[in-house]
């Protein structure tokens, strides 16, 4: 029994024009399943309608999301919020800009636990204090005190990391979290995702563009193009031998460390004109009501 | 030992802005045509007793020397006597400004109120009705000069439905005996809350007709930033959190916004404050800037010199609790 299950989930601008094109996935308890796709390929867009926080111009059109077995849209406005902020949680992107610069680090990470879930705040600060020992954050009592601004960036990731296992949930999205970070700290950080993830069996749907990270982190993956998923399949299988051509294409794209001088490859031409073709006919046989 | 330092040099700053405004009113004065002892005497009265009037207020002497026997008095503390009211300046400004600092803050609560409440309601329904609406009052209520919504606001409170007083600061048959000028502070602080009502009846609506434009204003940029802040990646991250959007603009958005606007109220104020001289007159209100219209008909040069000092000694006040709020306000700030 998954965690996650999305089914059919489609998601479209107000003009009709189509984000994600019935996406179906599932992340299964203490699973980390990556989210691979070139930009605007709809990675985040998932992420995003999973924790109810889509942009404006985006609607969610058809499908079901089930967060632990509960269809999400079926539940109010508020009940959603709630149960979105009882069992799942999201490492963001950018560290420097996803902390609240008037705000001390400390209340951060336990107003979810105090406002939401109900905790006393001693406990609920406690709580903090562990989870940022947990991240290898020395001398906690005093990060807890400070404002973002006076940390870095790495150790403000950190903050975020432990913030997003705080309330233990079941489920942690991770959107790109290491992509505004440098490349030493990249590291660190992938490491301690990857260790936080283990210990607390949370189920984790990594979103990026590195297969690089992929292989590092994840057991499946999910290949997305123009909001369509284009394959479903394990990390150790997709690293032997991925089945379709455009994740071929993706694999040969990715600069290898082996190989620093070597010449980018990009997705060539063709096989682009061949995956637009299948979304065009996957659209097509979609309004007809044809799709298996 | 950085604070006590700040404070000596804003100190300093203050004395010197003071210094240039003294200059600056005692030449313009002096400069502009009247002179006060044509206002003192009738028409037609002898050169002699024009000249003994001016050599008894000193305007004999030449505008250098007037102003350094004015500008050391003023340093001793002694601003001079009106020649109109034969009282010392000093008294009546000090007597006067009461009135006009609770009007001036009475303005500047209720633009804030309603300012800030149109706001964050705006931002709440960005997008909807609503915030139409709200756009839409607050371009009316900038369109036009508060001495206007005075005359509005009388014809609308005080003619077709008498609601409030239209002229003066209290009512004299009420028969109150007020121990200081802070006739509304004192009155609560007694508990008369039938004084107070009064002093509202009168005060209320000169109030409104210089907090209506600041609250548009206020309107305008507040929710300005809040829309900006809204897009920001915390706001994103609080809402996974599980939070309503109501507690997310207060508790997050709100404290990020707010700095321009305060910077904004700050400058705003002072103007407001300048506009009391209007309000005042409009509404009979015995403050200082009604004394001010007297003070310039009657070319009461000692009273104007006084009352503007005063008004300067003000507007520096009023940057001065701008900056350290801003310094309270923005963590980044504080160690700066």
């Amino acid at each position: 029994m998954s965690f996650l299950s999305i089914q059919d989930l489609t998601v479209q601008l107000k003009n009709g024009m189509p984000l994600l094109r019935h996406v179906s996935l599932d992340v299964a308890p203490g699973e980390v399943r990556a989210l691979v796709g070139e930009s605007g390929a709809g990675k985040s867009m998932i992420g995003k309608a999973v924790l109810g926080i889509l942009p404006k111009a985006a609607r969610l059109t058809g499908g079901k999301i089930l967060l632990d077995g509960e269809d999400l849209q079926t539940l109010s406005q508020k009940a959603r919020r709630q149960r979105i902020g009882a069992r799942a949680a999201l490492i963001p992107q950018d560290p420097l800009t996803a902390l609240n610069p008037s705000r001390r680090v400390g209340p951060q990470i336990t107003d979810r636990l105090v406002d939401i879930l109900g905790w006393k705040r001693p406990d609920a600060e406690k709580r903090a204090l562990e989870l940022l020992e947990e991240v290898h954050i020395q001398s906690p009592d005093r990060v807890m005190k400070a404002y973002p601004h006076e940390l870095s960036g790495g150790m403000r990731q950190r903050i975020l990391i432990a913030s997003a296992f705080a309330a233990e949930p079941k489920l942690i999205i991770a959107d790109e979290p290491t992509t505004a970070l440098d490349v030493t700290v990249q590291k660190q950080i992938l490491k301690l995702i990857r260790e936080m993830q283990q210990r607390h069996g949370t189920a984790l749907l990594f979103v990026t563009h590195d297969l690089g990270v992929v292989s590092k982190i994840a057991q499946s993956l999910t290949v997305l193009y123009a909001g369509k998923v284009i394959e479903e399949t394990t990390v150790k299988d997709f690293f032997a031998a991925p089945s379709h051509a455009y994740s071929k294409a993706l694999l040969a794209a990715t600069p290898k460390y082996t190989d620093p001088q070597g010449s980018l490859t990009p997705v060539p031409e063709s096989v682009i004109t061949a995956v637009e073709a299948e979304v065009a006919a996957f659209d097509e046989q979609a309004r007809a009501g044809t799709r298996p | 030992m950085q604070i006590v330092r700040a404070l000596l040099t804003r100190l300093i700053t203050t004395l010197i802005t003071l210094f240039g405004a003294a200059i600056i009113v005692f030449v313009v004065i002096r400069v502009v045509p009247g002179n006060p002892i044509a206002m003192m005497l009738p028409p037609g009265a002898s050169e002699a007793d024009i000249d003994r009037l001016k050599a008894l207020y000193g305007l004999d002497k030449g505008i250098f020397e007037q102003f350094v026997i004015w500008i050391s008095n003023v340093v001793q503390g002694d601003f001079g006597t009106s020649i109109t009211l034969r009282q010392p300046v000093y008294d009546l400004v000090i007597g006067r400004l009461p009135a006009t600092l609770e009007l001036s803050v009475m303005a500047l609560l209720i633009a804030v109120v309603i300012g800030g409440a149109a706001a964050l309601t705006a931002t709440l329904y960005r997008g909807s009705k609503v915030e139409g609406g709200i756009d839409v009052a607050g371009g009316i209520a900038l369109s036009l000069p508060d001495f206007l919504w005075g005359l509005a606001l009388i014809l609308l409170f005080g003619v077709l439905w008498p609601l409030f007083h239209i002229s003066g600061r209290i009512s004299p048959s009420l028969g109150f005996e007020f121990s200081t000028n802070f006739y509304l502070f004192e009155a609560l602080a007694r508990f008369r809350f039938d004084v107070v009502l009064d002093l509202m009846g009168h005060m209320l609506m000169p109030a409104l007709a210089l907090a209506i434009p600041l609250a548009a204003i206020i309107l305008q940029l507040l929710k300005q930033s809040l829309k900006e802040c809204m897009h920001d990646d915390y706001i994103t991250l609080a809402r996974t959190k599980g939070y309503a959007e109501s507690s997310i603009i207060l508790r997050d958005a709100l404290p990020n916004a707010i700095l321009p606007t305060l910077t904004l109220i700050g400058v705003q104020f002072t103007f407001l404050i300048g506009g009391t001289v209007i309000i005042e007159r409009l509404f009979s209100y015995e403050g200082l800037g009604n004394m001010a219209i007297d003070a310039v008909i009657n070319r009461d040069l000692p009273l104007i010199q006084g009352i503007v000092l005063i008004f300067a000694l003000l507007f520096t006040m009023v940057n001065l609790v701008v900056d350290m709020a801003y310094a309270a306000l923005n963590p980044r700030l504080r160690h700066a």
